[in-house]
């Protein structure tokens, strides 16, 4: 660091800029890419086919999420059930 | 049982060929009867790296395709009589790399009491890459301290940790090692480079090794003699530090610290 840049202050080392941008792209990029949930599109196929053998549903009803906090994973599966028809 | 090691790293030009080299020989020095393979099929180098380019005659794939016997292509080392070198065929297309292909000349080479099979993984998330990594039991993961660099080692992590046959047989994961190369401590201390804990920070696995950028490299790589052969330097040190960590002993992190020439300073001791 050169003797300017003292009297202007501490300024950011390039290095530390590497890594605040570095840990930005990578929380964004493990969420579908490190251990990645790759099984989620065809999970969520498999489910409306199970489902949808029993109950009439359309593909966007289920909504499958991975939500991950440090180290807690919670796969989160949300199924939309249509109005059952009113009965006698 | 043999034990399966890939080098591997995502970005090209890091070190993984020079490291593969290394670690074979560092491995062979040990005792341990070792065999290294060029995963880079279509551009092949292991070969000029380990100095044994004049005597490829049968390759990997010609091996996979029953055209030679693995005796028939595995080249014995120079210097070391335990050391051996399966080079990647030049000129046939990736998908000659089968994955059945490659198991069976690695059960095969286990056969042959090999205690451990170094895959060097060419760059790139390619059938090459993944067939080098897919049978692993440990990775050492090349990573230089520079972004590009970190963030494909990032990729790679997600790839063996998903892609290979522990993680799709639901057995202990890939045990993951993170080797730092071309790290100049001068420059970290100026702030001008990603220190050894910035990255390990951000990929969270194991530290393996630190080796320094040294001029010694080219100078092997010149030669075709691995640099943990190169007498005194330091990256032949830093190597041999890597190869015994590998197998299980404690050795302190040396050419990590900048202090003035020729005053290199042990840091981080134990760890």
């Amino acid at each position: 660091m050169s003797f300017l840049d003292f009297l202007r202050g501490h300024k950011k080392t390039s290095a530390s800029i590497a890594k605040d941008r570095l840990q930005l792209i990578l929380i964004n990029e493990r969420g579908s890419g490190r251990n990645a949930p790759d099984f989620l599109p065809q999970m969520q196929k498999e489910l409306i086919a199970v489902i949808s053998k029993y109950v009439q549903i359309s593909p966007d009803d289920i909504k499958v999420n991975l939500d991950r906090q440090d180290s807690l994973e919670v796969l989160e599966v949300k199924i939309e059930m249509p109005q059952p028809e009113a009965r006698n | 049982m043999a034990r399966i090691v890939v080098v591997t790293s995502g970005k090209g030009g890091v070190g993984k060929t020079t490291t593969s080299a290394s670690f074979s020989a560092g491995l062979a020095m040990r005792g341990h009867k070792t065999v290294v393979i060029d995963f880079d099929v279509g551009l092949r180098n292991l070969d000029l790296i380990m100095g044994c380019e004049r005597r490829v005659v049968y390759d990997f794939v010609n091996v996979i395709q029953g055209e030679a016997t693995l005796n028939q292509a595995l080249i014995r080392d120079k210097q070391l009589e335990n050391l051996y070198i399966l080079p990647a065929s030049q000129t046939r297309d990736k998908d000659a790399l089968t994955r059945e292909g490659v198991e069976k000349v690695l059960t095969d080479l286990a056969a042959m009491d090999f205690e451990y099979i170094v895959c060097d993984s060419p760059a790139g998330i390619e059938t090459g890459a993944v067939m080098a990594s897919y049978f692993a039991d440990d990775a050492l993961v090349v990573t230089n301290p520079e972004v590009s660099s970190v963030r494909d080692s990032d990729r790679i992590l997600g790839i063996l940790s998903a892609k290979s046959r522990r993680a799709e047989q639901g057995d202990e994961p890939i045990k993951e090692h993170l080797l730092l190369t071309r790290y100049n401590p001068k420059r970290v201390a100026d702030g001008e480079m990603l220190s050894l804990s910035d990255i390990e920070d951000i990929l969270r696995i194991r530290l393996i090794g630190v080796i320094p950028e040294s001029e010694t490299v080219l100078q092997a790589s010149n030669q075709g003699i691995p640099a943990i052969h190169i007498r005194d330097s330091d990256v032949a040190q830093a190597y041999q530090d890597v190869v015994a960590r590998y197998l299980g002993e404690e050795k302190p992190l040396r050419f990590v610290d900048y202090e003035k020439p020729g005053l290199l300073k042990r840091l981080f001791g134990g760890k």
